[in-house]
Order: C-alpha cells, then sequence, then structure tokens
C-alpha cells in the first residue's frame, strides 16, 4: 500500500511543495518540483534528510568579538544537529583564527569536521 | 581642526552593498575609491548572520555570513579600495561634499566626483508598531539578539516568543533554540509568513516551532523584565477579532521581527527624492538618485531578501557612478506601479541601451500561476509570486528598444 509525504523544498526561495509516492522507505513517485535540484531535494529528504549546521562557540583572546562562527563542512545528518552543538557548547577556541580551520574533527558518526567561517585576530 | 580631500567615487557603509559598490565603482575605473564605515571593521550586518544561504546566485555556492563578507572585503582589498573603518559621515550635500569623524583623521571634507549611498536599513522597533502594555526589559529587536547571540556571547533570555514570521525573526528561532533558549512560537499579525519558505522549513518544522498567522502580542507583561505576553487572534483588518480571548504566554523575552526600514537620515540632507512606497530614494536604471551624481543601492534603496540581489544591483550603482559610461543619458520611460504591485525599483528605464536591465518588483498579495505585465510590450509568467519575495525580471536591450518614451504600467493580472 503506497503513501503520500509531502516536503516544502528549501533549495531557493520558490519553495516548490513536493509529493513523495512511497511504499516505506522505497519511493515510487516524485512530483512538484520545478526543477532537478527539487527532485534530488524531495529523494534526499525522504530518505537521509541532512543541513548544514551552523552555530558559534566560545572565542578566547579574540579582537572584538565573543564567539567564534562555524559550520559543518557538509550536510549532517538531521538527527545529529543537537548533537553537534551540544559537543559544540563547552568548546573554547583560542584566538587567532583562520577562515576554514578545523575546529571539532570528526564531529559526526560520519567523519564531518566543524569549522570556523572567519578569521580573527588576537585583541 | 578639519582636512580636505578628494576622490573619485565615496561610498557611504560597508555591508554587502558598500563593498560591491566599491567594487563595482572600481571595474567602472575609477581611480580613487574611498568607502566609509562606522565599524571597527567593514562587512556590516553580515558577521551577525552565521547561518549559510549567502551566495547561491553569485557564487553558485552556498556560503555563511560572514565568508560572504569575507570575499568581498578580500575582492575590495585587492582592487584597490581605501576602506577607512570607525569612519562615521556627517553629512553629505548636493554638490557631493561628504564630511566625516573619526579617530584617526579628525574631521575630514571629501569632495567626490560621485557619492554611493549604501547605509542599509534599521529595524522596525516596538513604538513602531505601538504594541500596548508595561515597558519592561527583555523586548528586543530580532536582529539586536542576533548580535548579542552571534557575536557578544549573551543569550537574551530563557523562553522567548518571537512577534513577526520575517526572516531575521526565523532564523532567531533556530539559533535561541540551538542555544539553549526554549522559543514557544513564532507570532504573525498578517494571514501569510513575511519570510521565505524555505526558512519556515529549515528553522520552524526542522524544531517543531509553531508559527501562528493572523495573530499579534496585544499586550506586554511584566514590570522590571517581561513575564509573559498575551497574544489575540486579528480579523483580515489586522484588528483583534471582537469578543476574542487572549492567551498568556509565560516567557522573559520578546523578540521583534517586525520589518525594516530603510536608513536614509543622511540621503535627505542631499534633497534627493524618496519613494513612499519603498522608503528609499527614486532612482534611474542606473541606480542614480535624483540628485546627479549621487547614486543608492541595497536596503537604503528597497528591502532585500537576497544578498546576492543587493550585490548585484550595487555593481551597477558603483560601475554608473564610477562615470564608467560615456556621459549621463536620462531614462525616457517612468515605471508605474499598476494593480498587484507593491513596490518597483528602478523607477525609470532607458530605451536606448545595449545592456539589460534588471528590475526589482514586490506583489500586493501570494498569487500562483499569474501574469507580470509591463505596459502591453512584455509579459512574464510566475509560477508563484509572495510579498515576501522579490520578483527579479531582467528585460534585455531588443525588448527595450520597443518601449516608447514615457509612462509604462507594471500589473499583475491571473
Amino acid at each position: 500500500m503506497s503513501e503520500v509525504t509531502n516536503y516544502l523544498c528549501i533549495g531557493c526561495p520558490i519553495g516548490c511543495r513536493l509529493t513523495v509516492e512511497h511504499e516505506g522507505e522505497q519511493i515510487k513517485d516524485i512530483t512538484g518540483f520545478a526543477c532537478r535540484r527539487g527532485r534530488d531535494f524531495a529523494e534526499k529528504e525522504h530518505t537521509d534528510p541532512r543541513r548544514v549546521v551552523t552555530t558559534t562557540v566560545t572565542l578566547a583572546g579574540g579582537q572584538n568579538i565573543a564567539r567564534l562562527p562555524v559550520k559543518s563542512e557538509k550536510p549532517v545528518r538531521k538527527s545529529e544537529v543537537p548533537v553537534i552543538c551540544q559537543k559544540l557548547q563547552n568548546m573554547v577556541v583560542q584566538a587567532p583564527v583562520r577562515i576554514g580551520q578545523v575546529v571539532l574533527p570528526g564531529a559526526t558518526s560520519d567523519g564531518i569536521n566543524v569549522v570556523a567561517t572567519r578569521h580573527v585576530a588576537t585583541s | 581642526m578639519q582636512t580636505t580631500c578628494a576622490c573619485d567615487v565615496a561610498v557611504v557603509g560597508g555591508g554587502p552593498a558598500g563593498l560591491a559598490a566599491a567594487l563595482g565603482a572600481k571595474e567602472g575605473g575609477a581611480a580613487r575609491v574611498v568607502l566609509f564605515d562606522r565599524e571597527k571593521e567593514a562587512g556590516g550586518i553580515l558577521w551577525q548572520c552565521i547561518h549559510a544561504g549567502f551566495g547561491l546566485h553569485h557564487f553558485k555556492e552556498e556560503l555563511t555570513g560572514p565568508e560572504y563578507a569575507q570575499r568581498f572585503l578580500d575582492q575590495a582589498r585587492a582592487a584597490g579600495v581605501e576602506i577607512m573603518t570607525e569612519t562615521f559621515v556627517l553629512g553629505i550635500d548636493a554638490d557631493r561634499r561628504v564630511r566625516t569623524l573619526s579617530p584617526a583623521h579628525g574631521m575630514q571634507v571629501w569632495e567626490c566626483k560621485a557619492v554611493v549611498l549604501a547605509m542599509g536599513a534599521r529595524e522596525r522597533t516596538r513604538p513602531a508598531i505601538h504594541t500596548p502594555g508595561t515597558r519592561p526589559a527583555g523586548v528586543m529587536t530580532a536582529g539586536l539578539a542576533q548580535k548579542l547571540v552571534n557575536i557578544m556571547g549573551f543569550l537574551p533570555g530563557r523562553r522567548a516568543v518571537i512577534l513577526g514570521s520575517g526572516d531575521i525573526g526565523l532564523i532567531m528561532a533556530r539559533r535561541l533554540t540551538l542555544e539553549g533558549v526554549e522559543v514557544e512560537g513564532v507570532y504573525e499579525i498578517m494571514p501569510h509568513p513575511g519570510g521565505l519558505n524555505r526558512n519556515i522549513v529549515q528553522c520552524l518544522h526542522d524544531y517543531d516551532i509553531p508559527l501562528h498567522l493572523s495573530t499579534t502580542v496585544s499586550w506586554v507583561h511584566g514590570r522590571d523584565r517581561v513575564e509573559g505576553v498575551t497574544v489575540t487572534p486579528v480579523d483580515s483588518r489586522l484588528q483583534p477579532v471582537p469578543g476574542a480571548k487572549g492567551r498568556f504566554i509565560s516567557c522573559d523575552t520578546l523578540l521583534l521581527a517586525v520589518g525594516l526600514i530603510p536608513e536614509n537620515e543622511l540621503s535627505l540632507q542631499t534633497g534627493l527624492a524618496l519613494d513612499p512606497a519603498t522608503g528609499g530614494p527614486v532612482v534611474s536604471s542606473t541606480m542614480e538618485t535624483t540628485v546627479p551624481g549621487i547614486y543608492a543601492c541595497g536596503n537604503v534603496l528597497h528591502i532585500h531578501d537576497l544578498v546576492d540581489y543587493v550585490t548585484e544591483e550595487a555593481m551597477v550603482a558603483g560601475w554608473y557612478a564610477a562615470g564608467a559610461v560615456d556621459g549621463r543619458r536620462p531614462d525616457t520611460i517612468r515605471l508605474v506601479r499598476g494593480p498587484g504591485i507593491a513596490s518597483c525599483v528602478p523607477h525609470t528605464l532607458s530605451n536606448r541601451v545595449e545592456r539589460e536591465q534588471v528590475i526589482y518588483l514586490r506583489v500586493r498579495q501570494p498569487m500562483e500561476n499569474c501574469r507580470l505585465h509591463f505596459g502591453e510590450v512584455f509579459e512574464r509568467r510566475l509560477r508563484y509570486a509572495f510579498p515576501a519575495e522579490t520578483v527579479r525580471v531582467t528585460i534585455k536591450p531588443e525588448v527595450l528598444a520597443e518601449f516608447p518614451d514615457g509612462d509604462l504600467t507594471v500589473y499583475l493580472s491571473e
């Protein structure tokens, strides 16, 4: 017996309403997308939903700022988003920092790094 | 003590608009381009917008705000733009004299061949929306909360209600949740969301934060600190539904994400004309205001939802400010807003150019499968149109050549 699940595409501002017809995990049909990205998003969102995590960590000795903005290098499993944030909560990064510098290596179960998203000079 | 300096193009404001305008001016051939920013570092609000989603159009990849800012800072420096930080612009006059004040140089008067206005916008505050109740601590704009959390390292409270579903409000709902603040819900007075659909999915749905449409905060409670708010459903005239009982929500923080206002205090000193529909200057297809030699771009001109469009528009402004084209060529077509169109930038077009012209529009109501008309000359189908989203239209030179001089009405139809 096939079921229908609806998703809203986050690929671009249009926000297509996507419909996935499926039997459990098995996708039968995807409709409602305006471009390839929408189709891919629906498939991914149904089987392995992921997001890029962006948050901040405590920064010591930074010029003008007290928090260092960071992101996951790749989209991580949605279920792991809170786990990563928890791991970062008690971290302290020492300035100076270069953009792209690895702040937490292998933050997820599949080994995705968390990196800095800005340069910080020392105060 | 006051010193007098000269430059080709002066850019006021170092956010995404200012940085792109300065780059555009360099590309347009200006020799001396000076950018003024009052902060310690140029980059503007991008530094506190730590989320991803920037640059999909311009760089074809998804960057965070700080990454986007860094790329433009690097490019502007490499191009030879002089970036003057901690520099406050005191005044600008119609003769393109810019008066600045800074710890490093004191008072300076800059005589400029062209000036680009890129001061951005301010957030609407509680007095702007007349929320009744007491006046305790804990009521703040979403952008201020963003600065506190992302830059300064303070949490605004423990349990928050967000009024307004603009993108900043949605982004902050997720931010606070990830930082351990409980977000009770987002309340929107309009029957439709103020922010982009993609933000509703990734910021609210992902974290099970409810969005209540056609509902507003009707009372703020608390003496020293916010103790709660009352929310009430509103009718189609945005007035509380008669007889409806409000619901009390216990919280210590109320974030306001109720819109942005273009920051034109300096612009007005030049005597330029403002468009009441956008709150920003009236501009030609070259982004020149009604005062010759003074250009505008970014949120000071009209409120944008994508930084990529800010960049695109600002590059145009800077390029023309540099005087890259031979002489000034006045536009001969005036765009008139017809049914369904809330705002439209630029305000005039030229039918004698060899380039594409870009028009940014906002619609009044959400619509599906509609048609956007430029007089009887040009039309485009739109699958969706939302008030929260800029509609960007490019018009090719051959199409423009067919536009007659005079008024051209832009309107939507089914």
